[in-house]
């Protein structure tokens, strides 16, 4: 080890950080070189971001020793942070909305002069986006960015720094299969320069793809560490949850029935008022999955909306066993058997500042036994929290607590149980894992498949094609809002599916 | 032709509007940070009792501003240090410094054994041309004919202008009031940033009242500047959060004010509209403009700070 010490960037030993008597961080040693790309594995809720955010300087560790570049340090702020060269590309992206890309890069660089001058910082911006290969354009505002874009953005952010450590959590589960593997050259392109690189992912053919050496952790302590080449997908598995396991993938239904939810001709308008679904039609069959794939921003999240009736469509129909439901209102939708688990779980799917037993009941409370009149009955609340919690094992819920306490995996798994427990006829699902661990992902997905066994009809919008190809029985891509391809979940693969995507049509298609 | 009804009523707006000016102006640069300070009512006053006594024992108008504008950025440390550091709702904290600084400002005016109220003020601020330029048909009395203080209202409005838009040090200022998460990973420190900038708002609140005391209503009684407080965070909105546009909307509510004696000079029949009347109208004027324009998406539309009023944790989830 001794000969290392001056390679070494970044020492942690015995780190400590708790969250309300919640041990996020227990123990936890971890050690990163100079020029290498680090792995940084775990399930979700095992502390991965929040040893990234101690390290980024967001978050004071509890007790520990933080060794940089062979000195003692602390970090009390970010801006400590970044001044000795750390920073980091949070999960849920940190700029600012209205700004521009060149003002982003900007902000809080302590080298800036006084009158700021918008040209010099936007011809910054494209040189050191083509030295990256991380192309943005410098004028946008980043609310008019792509996340893929709004990610370089968050690159090029560091590297503008001269960040000598770069921390990127969960960059990939944002990315198309293609802006992921672009994003790994840049990754090595910056190891190659000397700098760290820490990669959090749940993906081990990704960590097994682009990364030096590992370190895995579980509930808060790390569970182990190898160089890359020496680890076996399956042995940081089994580390990660602490258990064999197995993605679940579908066998083919013998029991698809008769169409269930019917969208024909469909139209939505999209946020700008142009319409964003352009003449949609499909059926989703009882007991089959109809996974629906594309870019993100070609007109998904208005199908959905206009699905759930939290848009309602411009013409065209949606029916629904058989009755026409364009014009109703989400609670009569609800009411008639539509469930929907939207992308963002905070916000859309749960109301983060409620408890976990109240969240679990939002769908079901006007209703008896959850209310009577206008009066609700807190028992049957807490009876029927115990339950789904216990039956789709939602770890980390803390009582009286609200929900967006838990990990990202927790929430899904808590949504989807609120949904499924209503027995829907159609559950519609937007990228139900995205960002979840190996663990819950077989949970969510084994959700998902029991769903079509018991004969819901599902439909299944998701940029993540792996998924897709695991789960839908039919696949159909979208692209600028209209349908370019469909075709039996048999004949898709990664390639074709992402050339549809990209816009090229293709001899098969509708 | 300079004495004609419609000069003298847009002059006379100029100065009505003077006070609302720099008032508004803080208060902008205040919410740019993201936080809503509801105590500019209080901190106009307390500017305006300081400055008032600061002139009235030393005779001097400079110093009478500094002191204002050095107490109304002490007295907004209140605010600061409640809504900032302990994250007590913006809303409270602001109403009660609004609560405070007009007892304060009271009491300190009858305060001791030769208090101020009743007294003339020693000096007051007067049109620094007489003649000259300022005798040019319709510019002459419109840009030339002020005192020292309207175009040091000017210098700021463009001074915060530039310094919001142009400056590293604006940027982290609506950095931090759009997204102060995003702001501290970047480096900024929130709440640095929001205590300097609160203090600003505090300072020009402070020129704002001194400048009823010394030169609207240069004799010291209770409340020498009205509800102007409240009108300059309805002006705010009216401007949406930039400071040229404030310039415009403070003069819009001087004229306003004015209409009442414009009508009298008119002779019937506008002379007949009861003058209660119109002391009404820069309210009902800010309440259009707060119904109209403060509703949430509008408001973001136009430029309202999306972090405005909500408190920051570095550690929230
Ligand atoms: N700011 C916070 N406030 C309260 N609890 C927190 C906070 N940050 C993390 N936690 C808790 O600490 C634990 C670890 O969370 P962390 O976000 O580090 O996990 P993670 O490994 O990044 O998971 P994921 O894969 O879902 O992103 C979780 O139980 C989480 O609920
Ligand atoms: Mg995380």
């Amino acid at each position: 080890m001794a000969d290392h010490a001056d390679t070494l960037a970044v020492e942690f030993r015995n780190i400590d950080k708790a969250f309300y008597g919640v041990k996020a961080n227990d123990n936890v040693n971890f050690d990163l070189r100079r020029g290498e790309v680090h792995a940084l594995l775990g399930e979700n809720g095992a502390g991965k971001s929040t040893l990234c955010s101690i390290l980024a300087g967001l978050y004071r560790p509890d007790a520990g020793e933080f060794i940089f570049e062979g000195t003692p340090a602390t970090f009390k702020t970010p801006k400590d942070a970044l001044a000795a060269g750390v920073g980091m590309v949070y999960q849920h992206f940190r700029l600012v909305s209205n700004l521009t890309v060149a003002e982003n890069l900007a902000l809080g660089h302590p080298k800036l002069s006084v009158h700021i001058s918008q040209e010099q910082l936007e011809e910054e911006a494209r040189q050191l986006g083509e030295e990256y290969g991380l192309p943005v354009d410098p004028k946008a505002r980043i609310w008019q960015l792509s996340v893929g874009e709004q990610q370089r953005v968050e690159i090029l952010k560091l590297l503008y720094r001269d960040a000598k450590v770069l921390i990127l959590d969960e960059p990939t589960a944002v990315l198309t299969p293609q802006e992921s593997q672009q994003l790994f050259k840049t990754m090595r392109q910056l190891a190659a320069e000397g700098r760290s690189v820490i990669f959090v992912s749940h993906k081990l053919y990704e960590v097994k793809q682009v990364s030096d050496r590992v370190t895995v952790l579980r509930d808060g302590k790390t569970v182990g560490g190898a160089e890359t080449k020496d680890a076996e997908p399956r042995d940081l598995a089994r580390m990660m949850v602490g258990r064999e396991l197995d993605l679940p993938t579908r066998d083919p239904n013998p029991d698809i029935g008769e169409p269930m939810l019917i969208a024909e001709d469909l139209r939505v308008a999209g946020d700008r008022g142009l319409e964003a679904v352009k003449g949609v039609s499909f059926e989703v069959r009882r007991g089959e999955v109809l996974g629906i794939c594309g870019v993100s921003g070609n007109g998904q999240r208005e199908l959905a909306y206009g699905l759930t009736g939290l848009r309602i469509p411009s013409s065209g129909k949606v029916i629904l066993d058989d009755e026409d439901i364009t014009k109703k209102t989400v609670e009569q939708r609800i009411d008639r058997g539509i469930a929907y688990v939207p992308q963002s779980r905070l916000g859309m799917g749960l109301a983060p500042g409620l408890t976990t037993e109240e969240n679990l009941a939002l769908k079901a409370y006007r209703k008896p036994p959850f209310s009577n009149g206008p009066m609700l009955a807190p028992g049957v609340f807490k009876e029927n929290g115990t339950k789904l919690i216990e039956q789709y094992d939602i770890r980390g819920v803390r009582p009286g607590l609200p929900i967006r306490l838990l990990s990202g995996g927790n929430l899904q798994k808590a949504l989807l149980a609120r949904e499924v427990e209503l027995n829907p006829k159609a559950l519609i699902a937007r990228s139900p894992t995205r960002g979840l661990d190996v663990g819950a992902t077989e949970a969510v997905r084994n959700l998902v498949l029991d769903e079509r066994a018991k004969g819901t009809a599902v439909l299944l919008i998701s940029e993540d094609l792996d998924e897709l190809l695991a789960l839908s029985d039919r696949v159909l891509v979208l692209y600028e809002g209209e349908v370019v391809g469909r075709m039996p979940a048999e004949e898709a693969t990664p390639e074709r599916l992402g050339l549809l995507m990209a816009g090229h049509r293709d001899e098969g298609a509708a | 032709m300079n004495d004609s009804t419609l000069i003298l009523t847009l002059v006379a707006a100029i100065g009505l509007g003077t006070g609302l000016v720099f008032a508004t102006v803080g208060e902008i640069i205040t919410e740019r940070a993201g936080n809503l300070n509801l105590g500019v009512q209080g901190m106009m006053l307390v500017g305006a009792v300081a400055g008032f006594w600061a002139t009235f024992n030393t005779e001097s108008l400079l110093l009478g501003v500094i002191v204002a504008m050095i107490a109304g950025a002490a007295f907004s440390v209140i605010h600061a240090f409640a809504s900032v550091s302990l994250r007590v709702s913006q809303i409270v904290s602001g109403l009660a410094l609004t609560i405070f600084g007009t007892g304060l400002s009271s009491f300190l005016g009858e305060a001791g054994e030769d208090p101020l109220v009743g007294n003339p003020s020693k000096a007051t601020f007067e049109p620094i041309l007489e003649g000259g330029l300022a005798d040019i048909p319709v510019i002459g009395p419109l840009i030339f004919g002020h005192d020292l203080m309207v175009y040091v209202s000017w210098l700021t409005v463009a001074a915060a202008s530039y310094y919001l838009f142009h400056t590293r040090m604006g940027l982290s200022l609506r950095a931090v009031g759009e997204d102060p998460a995003s702001a501290e990973s970047a480096g900024v420190n929130v709440a640095r940033v929001r205590y300097a900038h609160i203090m600003a708002g505090g300072a020009l609140a402070g020129a704002g009242g001194a400048y009823f005391s010394l030169a609207l209503v240069p004799t010291w009684q209770n409340e020498p500047i009205g509800a102007s407080g409240w009108i300059a965070i309805a002006l705010v909105i009216l401007a949406s959060w930039r400071p040229w546009r404030a310039l415009f909307a403070a003069y819009l509510f001087g004229a306003a004010t004015r209409i009442g004696f414009t009508m009298q000079t008119l002779g019937e029949p506008w002379s007949n509209i009861p003058s209660s009347l119109l002391a009404m109208l820069p309210f009902v004027l800010a309440i259009i403009a707060m119904l109209v324009l403060a509703s949430g998406k509008r408001a973001r539309f136009l430029g309202a700070p999306a972090a405005l009023g909500l408190p920051y944790f570095r550690e929230q989830r």
